[in-house]
C-alpha cells in the first residue's frame, strides 16, 4: 500500500474536523420531493416523461430527430431485417462485425456478408474493417433518447463504437422512462456483478470543436441507427 | 508585482483590444446559450435540479474520506489498482513506473484536465513515450503546442483556416476549409493511434463510490476508444469527483450535458468498473485509478469555500462571464481558466502568486447563476481578494483607504479636499492618461467624472437660505 493513501486521508480528516462548511443555500425541499417519487428526488426536476409506452416511443423517436439518430419503429423482426439488408444494399456494406445474441442472430438471419463476431475475442484490426457494428441493447431511456449498452448487450466494449456504423436491435419492452429507471433495470439484471463497461449512447458520434460547428462521425460511427420491434 | 500579475495584464490588454479575436470567441458560444437555455427549459424545475445537486454535492465532499474509501474498496474488488497520489509528481512518477513496468511504447490519450494540471504529457515525452491526444480540440492544441483555451472547448480560439494551415503543416493534409474535412483528416490518423497504442490514459467526470465505477462523459468516442483498445487503463481522479450513488448520475449527467454543452445527454456516458472480467471479450488487462489530492485538501480545510470542490468542471461559468469572453482563456496562465479557475487556482497554487485573478471580475454574479452545482463563486472571488488583502497587505492601499475613510468621517475635511479637488482636476485635465499624469492607473481605461462647481451640499444651503 502506497504511503500516499494516509497521508491524503489524514489530510481529508484534518481538513474536516470541527470545521463544517456552510450548508448550500436552497429553495426546494428535497425530502419533500424524495417523498413523492419513492427516494427520487431527481425525478421532480428532470425532463418530463410520460408514463405510457406509446408516450415514451414517441418521447423518444422525437429526441432521436434532434440527436440524428435514425430510428424505425417495425412490427416484427422480419420488417427489421428488411430495413437492414436496404442499409446493407444502400451503403454498400462489405462485412458486418456482430456479437451472437438472441435478436442480433434473428436480424442477420439471411443477410449474405461476412460477419465478425466479438463476443469470445477478435483482432482488433480484423474489426475496424468492418462497415457497421450490429448490437444488442440493455434498455432504451426515452428521456434522453439513449441508448444503454454494456458488455454482455453489446458484444464488449469496441463493437459499438470501432466501426462507422452502429445498428441497434432493441425491443418495446426495453424501452424505460429515464436514466433512474436504467439504473434500477442493471441492477436488477446484475445484482453486484456489473459489466466493467456500460455506457449511455446519445446519437451518433459528433464533435463541435472546430468554430463550435457540429460534425458527425469524429472518432466513432458516423450514422447510428436504432430498429425498435414490438 | 508577481510575475504571474504582470502577465496577466500583458495578455488580457492584448485580447481585449483585438476586437476581431472577441466577436470570434463570443460568435462561438451564441449557439450554446440558445442550446443551453432550450435544454434547460425541458427541465420540469432547472433551480429545484441545482439544489439537488448542490445538497448531493455537499454530502460527498462533506463525507470525502467515507466515500473515497468505499470507491477504493469496490473498485479494488473488481481487479483495478488504486493509487494514492498526494501531489502531482507522485502521480507522473506512478504512470511512469506503469508504462516502463510493461514495456510500453505508444500512449493515447482522452481528454484531461488533471493531466494538464500535473503536466503528465511533458513528463512522458521526456521519457521518451509517444503521446497522442486523441480529442479533436485537444490534438488540434497539443500539435500547437499550446494549453487548452478552454476547460470544454480546447480549440475555440482557432478559426478552420488556422487549423487547415496546422494540419497541411503537420500532416501533410489538403487545404479545405470545411470543418467536416478537417475532423475526417483527425479521424483517419487517430484510427492507427488507437489500434496501436498500448496504454490509454483517460480523465473521469464522476466516481461512484455504491459501484466502484468512474464514469466518463465526452461527445467524439475517442475516449471510449481509448479504455477498450490498448491493453492498459490509466484513469486520473481528482479526489473530489466522488459521488455517492450511482443513481446520482442520473441527475449529474443530464445537467452536465445542459450546463457544458447546451446538450440534453452529451454523446457518450461510459461507467467503468474495473479492467476486462473473465469472460468479457474486450477491454484492459490493467487499470489503474490515480487519486490525485494536489492542494484539494486545502480547499477542503476552507469551510467557507469548500462549495468549490463540487465543481464538475462543465465551464458554464467561463461561457457567461464578461471577463473570460474579453481575456480570453490564456491571459490567466492557469489550468482552470474563468471563474472557477479564478476560485481554485490560491487554494492550489498559492494565494501570492494567483489572488490578482480575483480582483478580474465585475463581481456581476452570471457565474454563481450559472453553476450547476451552485457553487458561490463571486463572494468566493470577493474572500480571496479579503484573504489577500490580509495575508500581503499593500501599504499604498492601506494609507490610501485610511485616509479615504478619515476624510468622509469628517464634513470639514471632506469640503476641503472636494475643494482642493476642484482646483487641480482642470490641472489633471491637461495631462489626463499621458505619462505625466499622476493618476493614470485609473484615467488610462476610464473617464473620471468632472466635480460638480458647486456641490449638493451648497447648493442646498442656497436654497433653504432662499426660500427663508
Amino acid at each position: 500500500m502506497n504511503p500516499g493513501r494516509s497521508i491524503i486521508l489524514s489530510r481529508i480528516r484534518e481538513a474536516l474536523r470541527n470545521n463544517p462548511a456552510p450548508r448550500p443555500h436552497t429553495s426546494h425541499s428535497q425530502a419533500e420531493a424524495s417523498a413523492e417519487h419513492n427516494g427520487h428526488a431527481q425525478r421532480e426536476w428532470l425532463p418530463k416523461v410520460g408514463t405510457t409506452l406509446p408516450e415514451q416511443v414517441e418521447l423518444f423517436a422525437n429526441i432521436s430527430e434532434g440527436l440524428k439518430t435514425e430510428f424505425h419503429r417495425l412490427p416484427t423482426i422480419s420488417a427489421a431485417r428488411e430495413v437492414l439488408a436496404k442499409l446493407a444494399a444502400e451503403s454498400g456494406w462489405k462485412k458486418i462485425a456482430s456479437h451472437s445474441h438472441l435478436d442480433t442472430d434473428a436480424l442477420l438471419e439471411g443477410i449474405g456478408l461476412p460477419i465478425v463476431r466479438t463476443e469470445k475475442g477478435y483482432v482488433i484490426d480484423n474489426l475496424e474493417s468492418c462497415d457497421v457494428g450490429v448490437t444488442g441493447c440493455e434498455v432504451l431511456v426515452a428521456q434522453t433518447g439513449g441508448i444503454l449498452v454494456t458488455v454482455e448487450s453489446a458484444g464488449g466494449r469496441a463493437l459499438s463504437v470501432l466501426p462507422p456504423h452502429h445498428v441497434v436491435i432493441a425491443r418495446t419492452s426495453q424501452m424505460v422512462p429515464d436514466l433512474t429507471a436504467a439504473f434500477e433495470r442493471v441492477k436488477k439484471r446484475y445484482g453486484k456483478l456489473f459489466p466493467s463497461f456500460m455506457s449511455f449512447i446519445t446519437g451518433p458520434s459528433r464533435t463541435g470543436d472546430i468554430e463550435r460547428i457540429l460534425v458527425l462521425g469524429a472518432h466513432g460511427p458516423k450514422r447510428l441507427t436504432v430498429l425498435l420491434v414490438d | 508585482m508577481p510575475t504571474q500579475a504582470a502577465d496577466f495584464q500583458s495578455l488580457s490588454r492584448r485580447y481585449t483590444a483585438d476586437k476581431g479575436f472577441r466577436a470570434f470567441i463570443q460568435k462561438g458560444l451564441s449557439g450554446y446559450y440558445k442550446k443551453r437555455d432550450e435544454n434547460k427549459a425541458n427541465f420540469q424545475d432547472w433551480q429545484g435540479a441545482r439544489d439537488l445537486a448542490a445538497e448531493t454535492k455537499y454530502e460527498a465532499v462533506n463525507n470525502l474520506d467515507k466515500y473515497l474509501l468505499e470507491f477504493e474498496e469496490k473498485i479494488t474488488a473488481r481487479g483495478a489498482k488504486v493509487f494514492w497520489a498526494p501531489n502531482a509528481e507522485a502521480a507522473r512518477k506512478y504512470i511512469l513506473k506503469v508504462a516502463k513496468e510493461n514495456g510500453v511504447r505508444s500512449i493515447i490519450k482522452s481528454k484531461t484536465m488533471t493531466s494538464e494540471e500535473i503536466h503528465l504529457n511533458d513528463a512522458l515525452e521526456k521519457e521518451g513515450f509517444g503521446v497522442f491526444e486523441s480529442d479533436l480540440g485537444e490534438y488540434i492544441v497539443q500539435l500547437r503546442k499550446e494549453a487548452p483555451f478552454h476547460l470544454v472547448f480546447p480549440a475555440m480560439h482557432l478559426t478552420r483556416r488556422q487549423i487547415s494551415d496546422l494540419f497541411q503543416k503537420e500532416l501533410g493534409s489538403e487545404a479545405t476549409d470545411e470543418p467536416e474535412k478537417l475532423t475526417m483528416i483527425a479521424r483517419e490518423v487517430m484510427r492507427r493511434k488507437y489500434c496501436e497504442a498500448d496504454m490509454g490514459i483517460s480523465g473521469t467526470n464522476f466516481a461512484v463510490a455504491e459501484t466502484g465505477m468512474i464514469s466518463i462523459t465526452e461527445n467524439e468516442g475517442n475516449a471510449r476508444l481509448t479504455t477498450s483498445l490498448p491493453k492498459i487503463h490509466i484513469a486520473l481522479l481528482g479526489i473530489e469527483k466522488v459521488l455517492p450513488k450511482l443513481e446520482d448520475l442520473s441527475l449529474f449527467l443530464p445537467m452536465l450535458a445542459t450546463a457544458g454543452a447546451g446538450q440534453t445527454m452529451t454523446c457518450y456516458n461510459t461507467m467503468y468498473a474495473g479492467p476486462r472480467q473473465p469472460g468479457e471479450p474486450d477491454g484492459p488487462e490493467q487499470m489503474h485509478v490515480v487519486l490525485l489530492d494536489n492542494r484539494r485538501t486545502e480547499l477542503l480545510a476552507d469551510a467557507e469555500q469548500r462549495d468549490a470542490l463540487g465543481c464538475i468542471r462543465c465551464g458554464a461559468c467561463l461561457n457567461v462571464c464578461p471577463i473570460f469572453k474579453n481575456v480570453g482563456g490564456y491571459s490567466y496562465g492557469t489550468t482552470y481558466g474563468g471563474p472557477i479557475g479564478s476560485v481554485i487556482t490560491p487554494h492550489l497554487r498559492g494565494l501570492k502568486d494567483w489572488k490578482h485573478l480575483s480582483a478580474a471580475s465585475s463581481l456581476c454574479g452570471a457565474c454563481t447563476e450559472a453553476c450547476p452545482v451552485k457553487i458561490d463563486l463571486h463572494h468566493h472571488l470577493l474572500q480571496n481578494r479579503r484573504n489577500g488583502a490580509q495575508s500581503s497587505p499593500n501599504p499604498l492601499e492601506k494609507i490610501s483607504f485610511g485616509g479615504f475613510s478619515l476624510m468622509m468621517g469628517r464634513p470639514t475635511l471632506y469640503r476641503f479636499a472636494a475643494g482642493l479637488g476642484r482646483i487641480f482636476q482642470p490641472l489633471q485635465g491637461l495631462v489626463n492618461g499621458t505619462i505625466l499624469d499622476p493618476l493614470r492607473a485609473w484615467t488610462g481605461s476610464r473617464k473620471f467624472p468632472a466635480l460638480a462647481t458647486k456641490s449638493f451640499h451648497d447648493q442646498w444651503k442656497k436654497e433653504r437660505g432662499d426660500q427663508k
